[in-house]
């Protein structure tokens, strides 16, 4: 503090911003300044390449990126205020505006595919409403992993594994018995929920960071097995010829007794896809709906308290295990029935679709939405997919930018963009959301 | 009884790398309670950056021994120093900033950061496989496969164990270091106490940089050892590595530096003796099957102390 006191504002920026030049030297000294190859033609020789000029802007523009910035706002005594955190509403939206965004994006859900068929026609609209189902896709897995990690408070890095198996199971039970996707559709969902239960009763008691590990780790096994079960699951090659839906028995097929020549309507593949559509959407209000109700209930308020404080709760007589072990099993069944979405929706799965990345996305819409905010999850899943397809081409760099804004959004606001929370339900109408501030969490 | 001991002589290479990786994650976890799940990544860098520097040395199995040993000790120090500062730059990012914030916050910034240092590799190195020209050539032979020649040759080879030796020499530096220096009394007083460490005078901040910088160039010792015995490196090598050696931590008592040598000598054993008497293709479900079944009945880990939960 002496020391800082007798530089002088210049000084001071000029010698942290020479210190950050310095690491950032280091860091890139090797790993961006040489690039090590495999020569093509001359056996498996590694060689160098150079790229001295990247070295030096990187470590150019952090000095002065950073010495602006301490020339300006942090080593100053009197910081110009500059509150970003001001964009977003104070302790969450508002319970009007909030009731607005929901509603207006219910109904631009709803009208979504027929304005896209107005303006682009079938075939133009055709890769937005796909773009369209992916989001829905995972605002439904969203909403699935915010009952387990957003209520209950559980970190689920393994959610991908229910995924899994509602997906396999359509597919194996299509493949094996020729059962149809409405009857696999509940069935996925019973038995991912079923592996929630075998894998939740023994893990769950188990504290909030080892808990995360031994769900990784079961995500893992999960894809190792579909990897390497050849006879059953066909290993890598995955499973294809899975089973379109049907709507009411009417297949989307061209000619006699298909869906179009029923209602009298020209062929056109685009019909199903604009069923498909609304059937996750169906789907995903399911899975709002029944989160929403569940809330309410005493096992919803069961599932917040222990979110808050466990030990709280388990001195106020709730039975933690059967408490945790509800949320992991609901969380798993609408894994299972966004699986035997994706299974039919894709025609082809395999073990690839599962990997772990696809849990950390997951997991990333619902901590970057708001914990236990639903719709931060659609606000966060529109963002991230709808980003994720739009920067298709820096395939590599996306996901460069994917990790680095998970750690910078967590520093800035660790509670998630969204971040009230809102009792489910409370004594007195007077209490509002609590701020995240106040919020000290006993335990993962 | 041939094949079981070249299994053993396996097992334990692989375990001392595991270890390397293990003692990074036991003594963050020791120390702040996170799991650092970037610690990985930090040792696929530390892979990176050895063979990076091998590369630009010119070191080859052509190299006379003494020059190619010199010239390896350099790699091994430069590695040491640039990955400590990777894993100080992840530390001063990723998880400063959120220290005392709630639980979960620091374990979904180290997966940001796990996922944005393997992409990092990926774009600034490419995706490709980078094969190694193996630098040691040769070893013991224990046994010569018996006069009919039905036997197993067992081999000890050179590079096994410059592993092993090394290993130990760095576990027994570490373990001076933790139990006799300022740095390492500093390290244990705020493992227990952090608030208390720091109204006692303990830099609380500096101390946590500093095991995370002692982690890292751990980690990228086991990253160069990693590359000499396999000879090929790529991007993702430290996520199944990170589990295992997590696994491995957690196996021996995580917050314990003996432990996790032990649980990565053990996970090392398990996983070679696992793809050597039944499947090669499940070994991996082997070792994360043992890290869920040590997690639900010895939480406290094999040399761990079990933790008193506080209100």
């Amino acid at each position: 503090m002496q020391a800082r006191q007798r530089d002088s504002l210049l000084v001071a920026s000029l010698k942290d911003s020479l210190g950050a030049a310095v690491i950032t030297f280091a860091l890139a000294v090797v790993m961006v300044g040489l690039r090590v190859d495999v020569a093509s033609g001359r056996g498996a020789e590694l060689f160098l390449e150079n790229r001295w000029l990247a070295v030096a802007v990187a470590v150019v523009v952090v000095f002065a990126g950073r010495f602006a910035m301490n020339i300006f706002f942090w080593k100053r005594d009197d910081p110009p205020s500059l509150n970003f955190s001001g964009l977003l509403p104070e302790g969450g939206i508002g319970e009007r505006s909030s009731k607005a965004i929901k509603y207006g994006l219910l109904v631009l859900a709803v009208v979504l595919p027929f304005a896209l068929m107005f303006w682009l026609g079938a075939r133009g609209s055709r890769q937005y409403i796909d773009l369209a189902i992916l989001v829905l896709t995972y605002v439904m897995l969203g909403w699935g992993l915010n009952i387990v990690v957003g209520l209950a408070g559980l970190l689920d890095l393994g959610y991908v594994a229910f995924y899994a198996v509602g997906a396999y199971s359509y597919a194996l039970l299509a493949h094996y018995f020729g059962l149809s996707f409405w009857l696999c559709l509940p069935l996925a969902g019973i038995l991912a929920a079923f592996w929630g239960i075998i894998l939740g009763f023994p893990v769950l008691r188990l504290r909030g960071d080892y808990l995360a590990i031994v769900t990784l780790a079961f995500g893992e096994i999960i894809r190792v097995v579909l990897l390497n079960w050849y006879e059953f699951t066909g290993g890598p090659n995955g499973l294809s010829g899975i089973p379109r839906p049907s709507f009411f028995g009417l297949e989307f097929t061209r000619g006699e007794g298909g869906f179009a020549n029923f209602f009298g309507l020209d062929y056109s593949s685009i019909h199903r896809i604009i069923f498909l559509y609304y059937l996750i959407f169906a789907l995903a209000l399911f899975t709002n709906f029944v989160t929403m109700r569940l809330r309410r209930m005493p096992i919803g308020r069961a599932w917040e308290a222990l979110r808050e404080d466990e030990i709280a709760c388990r001195a106020l007589g709730i039975n933690t295990t059967t408490t945790k072990l509800t949320a992991f099993a609901l969380g798993a069944m609408f894994a299972g029935f966004a699986g035997s979405f994706f299974a039919t929706r894709q025609g082809f799965i395999s073990p690839e679709s599962f990997t772990f990345l696809e849990s950390a996305i997951i997991l990333a819409i619902v901590v970057l939405g708001g914990l236990g905010s639903q719709i931060g999850v659609v606000i966060a899943a529109i963002v991230m997919i709808g980003g994720f397809e739009l920067f298709r081409e820096f395939d590599q760099y996306r996901m460069l930018v994917f990790g680095m804004i998970m750690v910078v959004i967590m520093v800035w606001k660790p509670r998630g963009l969204i971040s009230s929370r809102t009792p489910s339900v409370a004594l007195s109408k007077n209490v509002k959301g609590i701020s995240a501030d106040l919020v000290q969490e006993g335990r993962g | 009884m041939d094949y079981f001991l070249q299994q053993l002589i396996n097992g334990v290479t692989l375990g001392s790398i595991y270890g390397l990786i293990a003692i990074g994650y036991t003594m963050v976890y020791g120390i702040i309670g996170m799991i650092n799940f970037a610690h990985g990544d930090i040792f696929m860098v530390g892979s990176f950056i050895a063979l990076i520097l091998i590369v630009a040395l010119g070191i080859t199995a052509a190299t006379p021994v003494l020059l190619l040993i010199l010239a390896l000790a350099l790699v091994l120090v430069v590695a040491m120093a640039l990955t400590a500062v990777w894993g100080w730059t992840v530390e001063r990012i990723a998880y400063r900033p959120l220290r005392g914030s709630f639980r979960l916050a620091p374990l979904i910034t180290a997966i940001g950061a796990s996922i944005a240092l393997q992409n990092f590799v990926q774009v600034s190195q490419g995706a490709k496989n980078k094969p190694l020209q193996p630098l040691f050539s040769g070893g013991f032979q224990l046994t010569d496969g018996g006069a009919d020649g039905s036997g197993i040759v067992v081999n000890l080879s050179y590079i096994q164990i410059l592993i092993v030796v090394t290993t130990v020499i760095l576990m027994g530096s570490f373990t001076y270091l933790i139990n006799n220096t300022n740095l390492g009394r500093s390290q244990r007083a705020c493992e227990q106490d952090r608030k208390m460490a720091s109204l006692l005078g303990v830099n609380v901040d500096r101390t946590i940089s500093l095991t995370f910088v002692m982690g890292a160039s751990l980690a990228s010792v086991a990253g160069l050892m990693f590359l000499l015995y396999y000879g090929v490196i790529d991007f993702y090598i430290g996520f199944l590595a990170g589990v295992k050696a997590f696994t491995a931590a957690v196996l021996g008592g995580i917050g314990s530096l003996p432990g996790a040598m032990l649980g990565g000598l053990l996970i090392g054993l398990i996983e070679t003796f696992w793809s050597g008497y039944f499947s090669v293709e499940y070994k991996d479900v082997a070792a994360f099957s043992i890290l869920a079944i040590v997690l639900i009945f010895m939480p406290e880990g094999l040399l761990g102390q079990p933790e008193v939960e506080k209100v």
